[in-house]
């Protein structure tokens, strides 16, 4: 089953706002292709104002959905059309404490369905720029459209560009058969000829990987064996060490990130350039925090601090 | 309330009997039962002992046709390549539409590899048609590979006419028939079956253990090659505690078999009639007439499986779905795809799955409980209205997908 948080099964189990909002004045009618999942919004705006007065939401679909789909009703409540509009998929996602990666669609449909919804109260014809494919990287949440779309715009011929143009198979790297299958198809529909990178392993160091010598007998683990306390400065020397390591990749797709405060097991970070607003936010936080974890030796939650305000500030993040 | 366990094709409980006889085989009987001394000596009797078990269970006519493997996707897998290595002028195989995964995901890598692979289609009870199967067997098919019973639906298809009109052809036939073993009586050696594949853990064994059958005089290329394990036709030193929890659950299967297709049987039929009876718009996928005892499907029109499954698990009820959200794929269940349903009711399809352990009283707890939550989720629905669906759904919710 799922591993969803605590606030995604609470506005499963006990959903806010379902059902029809009585005189609506504006409806958004959308499904997900991934899912079979479907969602109605209707929303009764102010016409004066602009402020969305109530909102209601009917869905079929999967518990995400129905979750999805509370969360944003709660969000835009109270709202001008304008100021709803600023509302991210990541925002929803942000809101139920994340979402997994499968089911990160479910809150591209509630936002899609915030925009039909705005274009049905102006009158205005929905434009869709956006289309889903097959999970093909589950670490990054990368789906097969992306990867073939990104194949294609920059003309990639290999494994390690798709990784670095769209992330997909940069982390267990079990997707880079199915990378390999798009390629050799992409490549194809060009005239080309697939080859792959030929196989090498990447020793991370050059010692020698056999000692013939009897190793040192290992002592018993300690019961609660206090690592070595680092004082504060070392501890955060040692966490801009690993930001640091991080940033070059951040980097490379114009994003990047920057240490603002270390409270106790809080480490307040923003993330700036490209990384604002970018749907992978979150895995990169995930990212840094695991990083961080290896490195202290000590659980720390690593905490996004967004220009955008305190909102944000409290989307804190899930392990 | 204690916690209903309806999702036996998925997996069983091991057998408390079945666990004692294994325990001894992790500690005073660790052998290796290739080992000429008597730690070793024991366990390959007790490997014996166990084979024979399976060959009474599958009606076969020598112990030496068992093949012990790691799991049921092993031996489909071992089956299927073994007739393409040794028949390499075949170039064809025919299988359904509805196979399980451990097959077709393999069948469709073959096809990539330049073999032609014919996919059975299914009427909307999930039958096949015997004239379009018998108009494909031809010299360039390497095997056929039909499953004995649907893991979804339970629908059971007719493989021993099918296996005899393949060996009639000089076609090599295999059965997936992981769901099947232990829940209907066979007796393979009055059939034409070259092949078959069956997994522990659906009948009270453990998981990582499974069975190819393989009947003598079957021309056969292992998959693992390496020690002479088997015969040499599975390399790699035995799951020796698993082997012998598979013979005791076998023995146990037999003594069941009545139990199997008396009790639960009857048991499913009342949950099902229970359902049906209390819940609108719900009606039982698969051919309900030749099935399995022990598997109900049903679907539930206009709302979601998982979310259903969310809502039983939280009354301790574990079922399962053939929608895509449970899967993380784009599509429902192929199986239900292929016979037909529409995606409204294929989306909300729910497997219960009753093993010997079910009781009466989980029955009956179930039929309670169903009921208000298809109500609940209907309520959120926008394909649902009051009492009923929205009056032409495909027209009243029409979305955008995008």
């Amino acid at each position: 089953m799922w591993d969803y948080s605590e606030k995604v099964k609470e506005h499963f189990y006990n959903p806010k706002n379902a059902g029809a909002v009585a005189e609506a004045n504006a409806i958004g009618d959308v499904g997900s292709l991934s899912c079979g999942d479907a969602l109605r919004l209707t929303l009764k705006v102010d016409p004066d104002s602009d402020v969305i007065l109530d909102a209601g939401f009917q869905t079929f679909g999967c518990g995400s959905a129905i979750a999805s789909s509370s969360a944003l009703t709660e969000m835009i409540k109270g709202l001008t059309v304008d100021q709803a509009l600023q509302i991210s998929n990541q925002d929803i996602a942000d809101f139920l404490d994340g979402l997994p990666p499968e089911k990160m669609h479910c809150s591209v449909m509630g936002r899609e369905a915030l925009q039909a919804a705005v274009a049905n109260y102006r009158g205005e014809e929905l434009e869709d720029d956006h289309e889903e494919g097959a999970l093909v990287c589950k670490c990054f949440a990368v789906d097969e459209v992306m990867v073939r779309e990104t194949i294609r715009a920059n003309r990639l011929s290999s494994v390690e560009d798709v990784t670095n143009y769209t992330k997909a198979g940069g982390g267990c790297s079990a997707c880079h058969e199915g990378i390999e299958r798009l390629l050799s198809e992409e490549l194809a529909a060009r005239g080309e000829v697939f080859v792959a990178a030929p196989t090498k392993a990447r020793p991370k160091s050059n010692s020698a990987i056999v000692n013939l010598q009897a190793p040192a007998p290992v002592a018993e683990p300690a019961p609660a064996a206090a690592a070595p306390r680092m004082t504060n400065l070392q501890r955060i020397r040692r966490i801009e060490t690993v930001l640091e390591a991080i940033r070059p990749t951040l980097q490379r797709d114009h994003g990047d990130v920057e240490l603002l405060e270390v409270d106790g097991k809080n480490v307040y970070v923003k993330l700036t350039g490209a990384c604002t607003g970018c749907q992978m936010a979150s895995m990169t936080l995930s990212g840094i925090q695991q990083r961080l974890i290896e490195e202290l030796g000590e659980f720390v939650k690593v905490i996004p601090v967004s220009a955008a305000g305190a909102a944000a500030a409290h989307a804190q993040l899930e392990v | 309330m204690t916690a209903v366990y309806l999702d036996n094709n998925a997996t069983t409980r091991v057998d408390d009997e079945v666990v004692q006889a294994m325990l001894p085989f992790f500690t005073e009987q660790f052998g290796n039962p290739s080992s000429l001394h008597s730690f070793g000596n024991q366990v390959g009797l007790a490997l014996k002992k166990a084979r024979q078990s399976v060959q009474k269970l599958l009606g076969a006519e020598h112990d030496s046709e068992i093949v012990f493997t790691s799991c049921g996707t092993e031996a489909d897998s071992t089956a299927i390549l073994s007739a393409l290595k040794a028949q390499p002028e075949r170039k064809t195989l025919i299988t359904t539409t509805v196979e399980h995964p451990a097959v077709l995901t393999l069948c469709d890598y073959l096809v990539t590899e330049g073999y032609t692979v014919h996919k059975l289609k299914v009427d909307k009870q999930g039958r096949l048609d015997l004239a379009e199967y018998a108009a494909l067997l031809s010299d360039d098919v390497a095997i056929v590979s039909v499953m004995w019973a649907n893991n979804e639906t339970g629908t059971l298809f007719p493989v021993e006419q099918m296996a005899r009109m393949a060996d009639e052809a000089g076609v090599m036939f295999h059965t997936d028939a992981v769901q099947a073993v232990g829940k209907l009586p066979m007796n393979l050696q009055n059939s034409s079956i070259h092949m078959l594949s069956l997994s522990g853990h659906k009948l009270h064994a453990p998981k990582g253990i499974g069975v190819l059958y393989l009947r003598r005089g079957t021309r056969f290329r292992p998959l693992l090659r390496g020690g002479h394990q088997e015969r040499g036709r599975r390399a790699g030193t035995e799951n020796a505690a698993s082997i012998v929890g598979l013979g005791v659950a076998a023995e146990r299967a037999l003594q069941f078999m009545a139990h199997e297709n008396s009790e639960v049987r009857r048991l499913r039929d009342k949950l099902e009639a229970g359902i049906l009876a209390a819940v609108p718009y719900a009606f039982v996928t698969g051919d309900p007439g030749n099935r399995l005892p022990n598997t109900a499907n049903i679907a539930f029109e206009y709302i979601e499986g998982e979310a259903i499954l969310l809502l039983l698990n939280k009354v301790g009820i574990a079922a399962s779905s053939g929608s895509a959200c449970t899967s993380g794929s784009l599509e429902p269940s192929h199986v239900m795809r292929a016979m037909d349903i529409p995606y409204t009711a294929a989306h909300g399809t729910v497997r219960f799955s009753l093993s010997r352990y079910t009781t009466e009283a989980e029955i009956d707890h179930v039929i309670r409980e169903v009921p208000g939550i298809v109500a609940q989720l209907r309520k959120l629905s926008p394909y649902w209205s009051g009492s009923g669906p929205v009056a032409d759904p495909g027209k009243a919710f029409a979305p955008v997908y995008a």
